[in-house]
C-alpha cells in the first residue's frame, strides 16, 4: 500500500515568507488558465487521437469497405460480413478459441488460488516464494514459447524423456491435434500465473485477522474458514481475475503462432491468427476488420456482464 | 513481519498434525516453483553450453560433459544477437519514456489544472481499457502506415511503436489518482510564490510523485520488452526487428543450439532487471493489479 502513497514531505516551495496580501497574478483567469491546461493535454490527445480513437472508429468504417491500402477504399455493405461467414475456418477458430479459453479456465484459473493460499501460510522466506513464482512471468513470450516447444519435442524433448523414464508416453504434445491445443494451455498457464498469484496474495493478507479468529471460536475448523470466511472475502478479486483472464485468453495469438501456425490441420488457429492471417497474408483489410469488430463487441459484452454481476454483488 | 492470522491460526499451528501438514505442502510448494520457476532457465542455460551431439544423445545430463561457451558468441554475431538486443533497447526506451511522458502531462492536466471538459477526455481515455489494441491490430496498421492529417508512413520506423505505446489508458489513471491525493496547499503555495505551470509539474508534483512514475515505468518497460505482436506487424525490416521478432524467425533457420544460446541472451536483460528491482516489481505488481 505505501507504495503508491504519496510521501508527505514538504516539497522545494521556497521558505519565503508568503508577501502578505499581494494582488495575486490570477493567471489571466478563465481563457488563459483553459489553454495551459489543454495545452498539457496536447500530447495525450494527440496519442490517442490517432493511436487509440481513430484506429477504433477506422476498424467499425473499414469493416464495410472493400481496400487493399493501394487503390482508394471502396464501400461494399455487408459483404465483408457475408464471406466472413461463409468462411469455414471462422467456426473453426471461434471454436479453438473458446477451446483455448475453457481450458484456460480449467487448468489456468483455479491453480493461483490454490498457490496464494499456501504461500499465504508462509511465515518465513515468504519472499523467496514471490519471487520464484513470478520469474516465469518477466521471460518474454516468445523466449518462454520456443523454450516450451523444446521442452514438448518428441525425440529429444525434456518432457518425453522424464516421462519416458516411469514408463509413459511418449506423447505427441503439438503434433497432434488432439493435444496440440492442451500444449499450448499448459505453457500459456505457466507463463501467466504469477501475476494473478500475487494478487490474490495482496488480497489474503489484506483480510482482516478477526474474521478468521471469529470464526474459530464459533468451531469453524480450516476448510471452513477457507470456504466461509476466505472465499467470500476475495469474491471481487476473483470476479476481477476471471474477468482479466477471459480478455486475455480470448486475444489469443504469440502461442499458436510460434507453436503451431495454427496447425495442426487448424486445431490451433484462434481468432486473432485468423485475422492476422485475412490481413497480412491475404491483403483482405476489409473482412480482417470485421472480424475484429465482432471480437470487440465480444469483449464489450463480456465486461458489461462483470459490471452487472459486480453491482449485483455489492447490492446483495 | 508481522505475524498475519490466515485461515491457519495460531492455536491451529500449536497441534503436532496439522504443524506437519501445513509444512509439507509448504515444502512441497517451495519444490514445485523451483521447479518450475527456476527449472526452465536453468534448462535453457544448459542447453546453451551443450555441444548439439550432447543435446541429442543425452538429453537428461543435468551438466553437459564438455560445456562451451562458444554458442554464445555464435548466437551474439552469426545470429545477429547483439543488434536485435541493440534494437530491443531502443523500442524499450523510446516507448518507456513516451509512455511516461504521456501519462504525466496528461495526469497533470486531468488531475490538478482540470480543465472544463477534463472529465469527458478522461472518460474517453478510460474507455480505451475496453478496446485491446490487439484487436484493433490491423486498423492501427493502416493508420501507422498513412497518419492522418499528417500523411507520413511510421511503417518500419520505431515510431510506430513508440507513439501508439503511449496508449497505455492505464497508466494515466495510475498518474492521476496518485496526483489528486497529493496536498493542494502546495500547489497554491507554489503558484503564489510565482512558479509557472511547468515549474509546477517539474518542481512540485513530479519529485512528489516518485513511486507512481516508478511503477508506471516499470509496467511500461516489461509490456514494451514482452510485447510481440505489435513489433511484428509494426517492423518488417529484418535490420530493425527487436529481439523477440527476429527470435520468432531464427526458430525455423538456426541450429537449435544456437538457437538456444540466443534465447539465454534475450532473457538475461529482464531477468537482471527483475532480481535486482524484485522488491518494487512484486509490491507494484501486488498492488496495481492486473496489467503484466
Amino acid at each position: 500500500m505505501a507504495l503508491l502513497t504519496p510521501s508527505r514531505r514538504p516539497a522545494a516551495v521556497s521558505k519565503e515568507p508568503v508577501p502578505p496580501a499581494l494582488p495575486q497574478r490570477r493567471r489571466g483567469t478563465g481563457a488563459r488558465k483553459q489553454l495551459t491546461a489543454w495545452l498539457f493535454l496536447v500530447p495525450a490527445l494527440l496519442v490517442f487521437g490517432l493511436f487509440a480513437w481513430w484506429p477504433i472508429v477506422r476498424s467499425l468504417l473499414i469493416s464495410f469497405q472493400k481496400t487493399n491500402l493501394v487503390e482508394p477504399a471502396v464501400w461494399v455493405g455487408l459483404d465483408n460480413f457475408r464471406t466472413l461467414f461463409d468462411d469455414p475456418l471462422l467456426g473453426t477458430a471461434i471454436g479453438n478459441t473458446l477451446f483455448f479459453v475453457v481450458l484456460g479456465l480449467l487448468i489456468g484459473f483455479p491453480a493461483p488460488l490454490i498457490l496464494a493460499a499456501i504461500m499465504s501460510t508462509v511465515r518465513r522466506g515468504a519472499g523467496v516464494y514471490r519471487f520464484l513464482v513470478y520469474l516465469p512471468v518477466v521471460i518474454p513470450p516468445v523466449v518462454a514459447i520456443l523454450l516450451w516447444k523444446w521442452f514438448y519435442d518428441p525425440g529429444s524433448g525434456l518432457f518425453n524423456n522424464v516421462l519416458g523414464k516411469v514408463g509413459l508416453g511418449p506423447y505427441s504434445w503439438l503434433e497432434s491435434s488432439d493435444s496440440a491445443m492442451l500444449s499450448l494451455v499448459l505453457e500459456a498457464t505457466w507463463a501467466g500465473m504469477g501475476g494473478a498469484v500475487l494478487i490474490y496474495l495482496a488480497a489474503m493478507v489484506g483480510i482482516p485477522g478477526e474474521l478468521y479468529e471469529a470464526a474459530e471460536v464459533d468451531g469453524a475448523g480450516i476448510w471452513r474458514r477457507i470456504w466461509h470466511v476466505m472465499l467470500p472475502q476475495l469474491r471481487s478479486v476473483i470476479g476481477l481475475l476471471l474477468l482479466v483472464q477471459l480478455i486475455n485468453t480470448v486475444q489469443v495469438f504469440t502461442e499458436p503462432y510460434i507453436f503451431t501456425g495454427g496447425g495442426p490441420e487448424n486445431s490451433t488457429l484462434t481468432v486473432l491468427l485468423l485475422i492476422f492471417r485475412y490481413a497480412f497474408q491475404d491483403g483482405e483489410y476489409g473482412q480482417a476488420a470485421a472480424l475484429s469488430f465482432l471480437m470487440v463487441l465480444t469483449l464489450a459484452l463480456l465486461s458489461a456482464v462483470y459490471l452487472r454481476a459486480t453491482r449485483s454483488w455489492s447490492t446483495s | 513481519m508481522t505475524t498475519l492470522t490466515t485461515f491457519v491460526s495460531t492455536s491451529d499451528r500449536q497441534r503436532p498434525g496439522v504443524r506437519a501438514a501445513v509444512r509439507s505442502i509448504q515444502v512441497f510448494t517451495l519444490i514445485l516453483l523451483l521447479l518450475i520457476g527456476i527449472g526452465p532457465l536453468y534448462w535453457m542455460v544448459k542447453g546453451a553450453v551443450s555441444p548439439p551431439t550432447e543435446l541429442t544423445t543425452q538429453p537428461l545430463a543435468l551438466w553437459p560433459d564438455r560445456p562451451a561457451l562458444g554458442n554464445f558468441s555464435a548466437a551474439y554475431t552469426d545470429l545477429s544477437v547483439g543488434r536485435y538486443l541493440m534494437n530491443t533497447f531502443l523500442v524499450v526506451g523510446g516507448s518507456w519514456f513516451v509512455q511516461l511522458f504521456v501519462s504525466a502531462t496528461a495526469g497533470f492536466a486531468l488531475s490538478v489544472l482540470r480543465p472544463k471538459f477534463g472529465k469527458v477526455v478522461y472518460g474517453a481515455i478510460l474507455a480505451t481499457m475496453f478496446v485491446p489494441y490487439t484487436v484493433n491490430m490491423v486498423s492501427l496498421f493502416m493508420t501507422v502506415i498513412d497518419v492522418p492529417f499528417l500523411h507520413i508512413n511510421l511503417g518500419d520506423t520505431y515510431w510506430a511503436i513508440w507513439l501508439p505505446a503511449g496508449t497505455n489508458a492505464f497508466t494515466v489513471l495510475l498518474a492521476k489518482q496518485f496526483f489528486d491525493a497529493l496536498p493542494k496547499e502546495l500547489f497554491d503555495a507554489a503558484r503564489v510564490d510565482g512558479a509557472s505551470t511547468r515549474q509546477l509539474l517539474t518542481k512540485i508534483v513530479l519529485p512528489m510523485s516518485k513511486p507512481v512514475l516508478a511503477v508506471i515505468s516499470l509496467l511500461a518497460v516489461m509490456h514494451s520488452w514482452k510485447d510481440f505482436i505489435w513489433p511484428l506487424v509494426a517492423i518488417t525490416d529484418p535490420e530493425k526487428q527487436p529481439i523477440s521478432v527476429a527470435l520468432a524467425q531464427l526458430a525455423t533457420q538456426a541450429p537449435q543450439d544456437q538457437l538456444i544460446a540466443a534465447m539465454v541472451l534475450a532473457v538475461a536483460p529482464p531477468v537482471l532487471v527483475f532480481v535486482v528491482c524484485q522488491k518494487y516489481i512484486v509490491a507494484g505488481l501486488g498492488f496495481t493489479g492486473v496489467k503484466g
